[in-house]
């Protein structure tokens, strides 16, 4: 009777084979565990779950055999998660009560009230209740899942912290004149580009008398650049001198050459 | 019934957004200015929901009231449009909610008691959060712990008019209870 809603827990099948449990040569990653364990939502949960696998009533409850189940479990959570343990340890501890005292002799506990049993199977059948309607009001309708509100509501806006500030008007006039009295850092000046690098005609100069060995100043110079294209050409032919990589040649003529110095 | 009254209800409710009662409709529309009585706001609902068979609309009366709800239908296309916000509720949370449901009032203890595991401060919070339950007093003991019950908000999102469209606690089955001695080890 109550076998039908409880064999709804489904065991996983690999291959058409049917697993009851976890075979001896699975290598579970721990992390694994984890999720498998999670899987039960307290020792009540996992101890259900027990009682399922072997097809009987919690009526029926066989504690000694439980037990050991229930402590092979409990070795696998031990090691992984200790602080969810600890309820189940309370449990296991439980368990291994009774499964004490039901090995003493049965006059013990002849009356009903005594059957170590009684209030764990109470326990569990008052745990299943909730369970069962947990599971059923877990599938009902729910909002923004099964259904969904027709709304032209505005939109909720974020609403800006407005904390109230203790300002005093000391503060405000000392902050004032703190700004006012601010000496004044600022200064503009440009940034000019160089437009003429000496540097870079260095470079040219030095390409021209790679092909021509000689040249005359004038000819390495270009009109559009004017006084200053005549400045920046004589700073970098005496660059080039002083560096010893040219000779500057002037005869009588005034005219000015510049003589690579490495061919001599 | 004039058309105004029903389209005027018809706003609110849409503007809303929320379940409203028949007197929170009546203040709004008198304030107004509209001269009515709570039968004609009932009347404008049936007649909406009439008018709504045709539609992606629909009326529905939950806890805290009226609402408008859009069918059920089509929630497998609004589910594609809203994915990511709908949270998963956990099994344990789902217990701890139904404990509270059934029992209330409760304290964290009683919860406990019944799930056999700690009952973290995190899942409490999460059901306080979502507004489906609320504290209602403290119970008289050493510690004074909180007593939880469901709110309105709870059965709204589920749908129903009252705690008792929950479904039914099943019963402890007390069959051959006087077996258990003689199932013994």
């Amino acid at each position: 009777m109550q076998n039908n809603n409880l064999a709804q827990l489904e065991l996983p099948t690999v291959m058409g084979k049917q697993f009851a449990e976890i075979p001896d040569d699975l290598f579970i990653p721990p992390n694994a565990l984890e999720v498998c364990l999670e899987k039960f939502s307290g020792p009540l949960d996992l101890l259900l779950y027990l009682i399922r696998k072997e097809n009987i009533d919690i009526l029926d409850l066989n504690v000694s055999e439980i037990t050991e189940q229930y402590l092979e479990y409990i070795e696998l959570m031990d090691s992984l998660k200790f602080e969810l343990a600890a309820d189940y340890l309370v449990m296991a501890a439980t368990l291994a009560e009774i499964k004490s005292r039901l090995m003493l002799p049965k006059e013990s506990f002849e009356d009903e009230e005594d059957d170590p049993r009684a209030s764990l199977i109470k326990r569990l059948q008052e745990y299943q209740r909730f369970k069962t309607v947990s599971e059923k009001i877990a599938i009902l309708p729910r909002v923004d899942r099964d259904f969904f509100v027709a709304s032209a509501k505005l939109p909720k806006l974020d609403e800006i912290e407005s904390s109230e500030v203790l300002i005093s008007k000391d503060d405000i006039f000392s902050a004032i004149t703190e700004v006012i009295n601010r000496p004044n850092y600022k200064s503009s000046h440009l940034i000019d580009f160089e437009e003429l690098s000496t540097q870079e005609r260095i470079q040219i100069l030095l390409e021209l008398l790679n092909k021509t060995n000689i040249i005359s100043f004038s000819k390495t110079l270009k009109k559009p650049e004017g006084k200053k294209g005549v400045v920046v050409t004589l700073l970098a032919s005496l660059e080039l001198a002083k560096d010893g990589y040219v000779e500057l040649i002037q005869n009588k003529s005034e005219e000015l050459f510049i003589k690579s110095s490495r061919s001599i | 019934m004039e058309i105004k009254t029903i389209n005027s209800v018809e706003a609110i409710l849409l503007g809303s957004g929320r379940p409203m009662r028949l007197s929170e409709l009546k203040n709004i529309l008198e304030n107004s200015g509209l001269v009515i009585e709570l039968s004609d706001i009932k009347r404008s609902i049936n007649e909406l929901e009439e008018r709504y068979q045709d539609t992606s609309l629909e009326i529905t009366e939950v806890a805290s009231g009226f609402r408008l709800q859009i069918k059920d239908d089509h929630s497998p296309s609004l589910n594609l449009l809203w994915n990511e916000k709908t949270p998963r509720i956990s099994k344990a949370l789902m217990e701890t909610i139904s404990i509270i449901a059934y029992k209330q009032p409760v304290t964290r203890g009683d919860i406990e008691d019944i799930r056999g595991i700690t009952v973290s401060t995190r899942s409490i919070r999460s059901l306080l959060e979502r507004n489906w339950i609320k504290v209602s007093g403290y119970r008289d003991i050493p510690g004074r712990p909180a007593l939880y019950v469901t709110t309105k908000e709870f059965l709204n999102d589920l749908n129903l008019k009252n705690i008792s469209d929950l479904p039914k606690l099943p019963e402890i089955e007390e069959a051959e209870e006087k077996d258990i001695l003689s199932q013994a080890v």
